[in-house]
């Protein structure tokens, strides 16, 4: 069993968040994210479509070539919609950066295993989708250089982190994506004329 | 347009070799049809414009992940070539085809037909007004009228 607690894995892999444009996979990531930005600007997450988050952080991604994008999910939201771990190796944008948090459970759900509890590699999928930068995280010791790689490894990269069943942080955030999207693209806005 | 998602297609065969050779955009295969969905809404999310070229099979792949469009008002382009409505000789095609209007209509998406080829660029200019200055999602439905039905030569074989 995965013994990372969430709680200090996310927020020392993904480190300043500003630095970052952040797509959060439903459940979990989402309060992983909550917990540590708030309501910020540049974090766009999710509470539904199950599977979206690494193709909107692709989009993203192309969209804003010279900003880091970083897509952080779980591991049952991504395998909702694996093919696109194929999608991002194609499309290899360099500016892209997945971290999945593994916790082995649905968390959302009454914690019934997942698939990767039970033999399935994430790490390796993305591997034999063709993403060329994979790792995965099981100590704390492995949490600064995976953190580098997020941050500055030509992309597209692909993190897993497995963490223990133990709850997300407990963050209220804000339910109404149109106000998200409003925030999120007026923030890029006011970069570009800065 | 900088983005052009795709799942490949007979129907928008030409549209999707001239996004691949188009070095203003960027043509991005997908594995099924509702990663498009997401990629449009990241897209918007940094300011630029992305349009889905998917089959009306793909429609049904796409459901739950349209949801993001209704939830978040995010603008949205897709033009869907028909399959199982006018001529067409694959029973399989049917059903999906038949449903496509009514499962994007359920999902908020607004849908202009084409069946004639001087109706392509209006409703497709149209459609671009709908999503990028009144905010709507909107799918162009391409009508095997106007793309032709695939040629099956026995009855209930292939």
């Amino acid at each position: 069993m995965p013994e990372l607690d969430r709680k200090l894995a996310v927020p020392a892999l993904v480190g300043r968040h500003q630095d970052y444009l952040i797509v959060g996979g439903l459940g979990g990531p989402s309060k992983d994210l909550s917990a540590l930005i708030g309501d910020g600007p540049n974090l766009f997450s999710m509470s539904g479509a199950m599977g979206a988050a690494t193709p909107i952080g692709l989009g993203l991604a192309l969209a804003r070539p010279r900003r880091r994008v970083l897509v952080v999910t779980g591991e049952g939201e991504l395998l909702m919609n694996v093919g696109a771990l194929a999608t991002v190796a194609l499309a290899a944008p360099d500016n892209l950066a997945i971290l999945v948090v593994d916790n082995e459970v649905y968390g959302e759900t009454g914690n019934q295993q997942s698939h990767t509890g039970r033999g399935t590699d994430l790490a390796a999928m993305a591997a034999g989708a063709g993403v060329a930068r994979v790792s995965t995280v099981r100590s704390e010791a492995e949490i600064p250089a995976a953190a580098a790689e997020l941050r500055d490894a030509q992309g597209p990269v692909f993190v897993v982190v497995k963490v223990s069943a133990a709850d997300p942080p407990a963050a209220p955030r804000d339910m109404d994506a149109a106000a998200c999207r409003t925030r999120f693209r007026a923030a890029l806005d006011r970069e570009a004329e800065e | 347009m900088t983005q052009i998602a795709y799942v490949p297609d007979a129907g928008h065969a030409h549209l999707i070799a001239r996004a691949v050779a188009d070095p203003e955009v960027t043509a991005v295969p997908l594995t099924t049809e509702e990663e498009g969905v997401g990629l449009a809404v990241g897209a918007d999310l940094g300011g630029a414009r992305a349009v889905l070229l998917m089959q009306s099979s793909g429609v049904g792949n796409t459901v739950n992940h349209l949801s993001l469009l209704k939830v978040g008002h995010f603008p949205f382009v897709t033009l869907v070539s028909m399959r199982g409505d006018f001529g067409e000789g694959n029973p399989w095609q049917y059903p999906m085809g038949e449903a496509t209007r009514t499962v994007l209509e359920a999902m908020g998406v607004m849908c202009l037909d084409v069946g004639r080829p001087e109706e392509v660029v209006p409703v497709a200019e149209a459609a671009f007004t709908s999503a990028y200055t009144g905010g709507r999602a909107v799918a162009v439905l391409l009508s095997q009228r106007l793309i032709g039905a695939k040629h099956f030569p026995e009855p209930g074989r292939a």
